[in-house]
């Protein structure tokens, strides 16, 4: 798959529009794993719109992402950052095929203590 | 039979680069009607008109086509060639070859075809034309103007000059509006109130001028030139002629804790109270929801210290109605609310505040006496931090914030670091920003001064959380160009809030039947060529009611819309326009359709005594369209179930017979 088409599929997976962007950086403002992230998310936005997206697949930064949604509720223009972060981790696991934490497992972190989105959060995170 | 001339343009290559025009020309010379046809490089030219009336005298043409831009363009224009050659100007039909046609195809086979096409519509229309003269309205020669902010002050005052009267309705106590709540204005640094207080005094004092104030437009009716307008004044339990304004009522009221709107809340007043001292009219006003007397019949203090006796508890709505020829919109703006950014905890911390608020802090009238104190613990704030685009460009979120550029946060922001630094050279002042939008005269120059000269920090970035920790607030934020996040312990924050407009302006659009946009700004009749019009004619637009305007916009665009209420007062009858609607009173059975969707309330209704076959009388309710209100729209003729409505100049034969022409 070439860069522009593994964008698009980005893109498609996510299921928000990057060109939104108006560049004010509101998402890297609130994001609180800022200083833990090699690209942080308006770079994010910004990359996957250039089409530069081999960079970000292979870095780190999209699983330092906590999938809090800070910078989806806070984007004045609906670009939904952490959209795009969550599609490229997506987008990485159909590659593979396969997933560490399988659905079965997963009942077993259920009880009622655990947040639920949290347990979704891990099982999209740690599906490797 | 009617003999008709066309004339396609070429307008350069506009039209001639996609589209045939000699085939055109030619292809139009063979229906029915046509004598003469022709073709020219630019129709609306001198040339091009004179080439025109000489076809009207030498082939004794009874109407015209012109096939060239949108008649928006040169309807006009091609008209009044009509009339100099002797025709009726509404003799002349536009085919829109250019908007409609030769700008949107590419295809010069294409494009030809449809240019055809139009132009037969156009002359089957033609065809069926009537001459048609417009009728003649009188004109009351006085304005209203709705909102007395710098807005409607300018207005009011230039159409008062001119010789006309003018009325000023303005909901609050005084007229004066945003900027007399304002410090200093940007790019000159003036103070607000030293340049608006004149104008307001000139305002009570002009002859021409009455002012409505603690008034509210509650009923509109007539037509440009006509109008009759009820203006409610609602109670002030003050009566207006007598006060002096000396306030000693205020002074002995014992109401003392009432939030303070004037200064947004910040410190309070009495529950009888004159806005500010250079009010206009200076007149004291009760609070009714303050009040002991008027809540619980106890207390009488005002009336007892008042030596002019001008406390009267039992006032109550006064209407009165009164008679205009144009009718200004001036409603203003307001700043939206900030409730719902929960991320700049503004509903969780006094010292997040807003910058009409921060406004009021530094002014000398203002609840620290222009010190800049902040309102928590009225400790000097050491570190500030400015926000700009707080609820503009949000396009996400039209429950919080608004998709527009709120225009004047930028110039004013820039102004409220570069005072602080000036003042208190010793605080810390940032502003974060999307883009610095600084386009107007000394603007960019006013604002590269904030950085160069007086050392505001500006970082390009976005401000993500506020927190409020101890008595600092912590700002997260990021820092686009550095790649970096910044932490900043702040000890004020002032967020650029977006503006909208005046609540009161949707209300009153209704009233004044004039569109607005989905902002609940009012449209003009044209954005660039009729930006101070409304599209219902008699009805004007000034100030930021029509769009985010700082002062020295504001000011000129009342100017203009002055202007246009004077071209409408000079004159002694107005020529309406002949293509309105008429219903036929043998086909009408009465039936309130037409009157239920009329926009402008053009139809009303009366009894008729018909003379039947059989010599008896009966008496039917039929329409009857007042000329002079109606606007041609035609949304009753295509209502009507009986086909009795009809709308002069497009008639349902006349667009049948252009339906027919193109889908032949």
């Amino acid at each position: 798959m070439n860069k522009k088409m593994l964008a698009e599929e980005i893109i498609r997976i996510s299921g928000t529009d990057p060109k939104k962007c108006m560049k004010c950086g509101k998402c890297s403002g609130s994001c609180p794993a800022y200083d833990d992230m090699e690209y942080h998310p308006h770079q994010f936005v910004s990359m996957i719109i250039n089409g530069n997206v081999d960079p970000l697949m292979v870095s780190e930064s999209v699983y330092s992402c906590l999938t809090c949604f800070a910078c989806a509720e806070r984007c004045p223009r609906g670009v939904e950052p952490a959209k795009l972060i969550e599609a490229v981790r997506l987008f990485k696991l159909r590659e593979k095929g396969k997933n560490r934490m399988s659905a079965e497992d997963v009942s077993a972190f259920c009880d009622a203590d655990m947040p639920q989105q949290a347990i979704v959060s891990a099982f999209r995170k740690y599906a490797k | 039979m009617q003999r008709i001339g066309v004339f396609v343009c070429w307008c350069g290559s506009n039209i001639a680069g996609t589209v045939d025009v000699k085939q055109v020309a030619k292809a139009l010379e063979n229906e029915p009607g046509v004598v003469y046809s022709t073709d020219y490089q630019y129709m609306c030219s001198q040339a091009g008109q004179d080439m025109i009336v000489n076809a009207v005298k030498e082939h004794r043409l009874t109407g015209i086509v012109v096939c060239s831009c949108s008649p928006r363009m040169h309807e006009q224009t091609f008209r009044k060639t009509a009339a100099k050659a002797g025709l009726n100007p509404y003799m002349v039909e536009i085919a829109n070859i250019r908007e409609q046609c030769s700008w949107v195809h590419k295809d010069m086979i294409v494009g030809t075809e449809k240019a055809i096409i139009l132009g037969k519509a156009a002359v089957a229309k033609v065809n069926l034309n009537a001459p048609l003269t417009p009728g003649e309205s009188p004109v009351t020669k006085r304005a209203l103007v709705i909102g007395g902010g710098i807005a409607g002050i300018q207005t009011a005052l230039d159409i008062a000059d001119a010789g006309f009267e003018v009325d000023i309705v303005e909901k609050k106590p005084t007229i004066g509006g945003k900027m007399a709540q304002l410090d200093k204005t940007f790019p000159t640094l003036d103070c607000a109130a030293c340049i608006l207080t004149p104008k307001m005094v000139d305002v009570a004092q002009h002859e021409k001028i009455r002012v409505f104030s603690f008034s509210e437009v509650s009923e509109v009716s007539g037509f440009v030139g006509n109008f009759e307008v009820t203006i409610k004044k609602k109670a002030r339990y003050v009566k207006e002629d007598i006060c002096t304004g000396c306030g000693a009522c205020v002074d002995k009221c014992p109401v003392k804790k009432v939030p303070n709107e004037f200064n947004l809340g910040m410190d309070n007043r009495k529950a009888i109270y004159i806005p500010f001292a250079q009010a206009v009219p200076k007149v004291a006003t009760i609070d009714p929801n303050a009040c002991n007397m008027l809540k619980a019949g106890k207390c009488g203090v005002c009336s007892k210290v008042c030596t002019a006796g001008a406390i009267d508890y039992t006032q109550k709505d006064e209407l009165v109605t009164e008679k205009y020829g144009a009718i200004v919109v001036a409603t203003g703006f307001e700043p939206i609310s900030m409730e719902k950014f929960d991320e700049y905890a503004y509903s969780q911390s006094k010292d997040v505040i807003t910058s009409l608020e921060f406004e009021r802090l530094t002014n000398a009238a203002g609840p620290t006496q222009g010190k800049l104190l902040r309102p928590s613990d009225l400790k000097h704030p050491e570190k500030i931090v400015f926000v700009q685009c707080v609820g503009s460009r949000c396009a996400s979120c039209a429950e919080k914030g608004k998709e527009y550029c709120s225009k004047i946060c930028c110039m004013y922001t820039a102004k409220h670091a570069m005072l602080t630094r000036d003042k208190y050279p010793d605080t810390d002042v940032t502003v974060f920003y999307i883009d610095v939008r600084t386009p107007g005269k000394n603007f960019d120059e006013f604002y590269r001064r904030a950085t160069e000269d007086y050392g505001v920090k500006y970082i390009k970035g976005m401000v993500g959380k506020i927190v409020p920790e101890g008595d600092k607030l912590h700002v997260q934020g990021s820092d686009l160009i550095a790649n970096e996040q910044v932490h900043i312990d702040a000890d004020l924050v002032v967020l650029a809030a977006a503006i909208e407009p005046d609540k009161s302006a949707r209300p009153l659009a209704t009233m004044l039947t004039a569109s607005m946009d989905t902002n609940d700004f009012f449209t003009e009749a044209h954005p660039k060529l009729r930006p101070v019009e409304s599209p219902t004619a008699g009805v004007f637009l000034s100030g930021a009611c029509q769009g985010p305007k700082d002062i020295p916009e504001t000011v000129s665009q009342a100017g203009a819309a002055a202007a246009k209420v004077i071209g409408l007062l000079a004159k002694d009858k107005l020529l309406g326009n002949p293509c309105v609607a008429s219903s036929d009173e043998n086909m009408c059975n009465g039936c309130s359709s037409c009157a239920n969707v009329c926009p402008y309330g053009a139809i009303t209704y009366e009894d008729k005594e018909f003379r039947m076959p059989d010599r008896t009388i009966q008496v039917r309710r039929i329409a009857k369209v007042n000329p002079a209100v109606c606007q041609g729209c035609g949304c009753c003729t295509v209502t009507c179930p009986s086909g009795a409505m009809d709308l002069r100049g497009f008639t349902n034969s006349q667009i049948m017979a252009e339906v027919d022409a193109i889908c032949k």
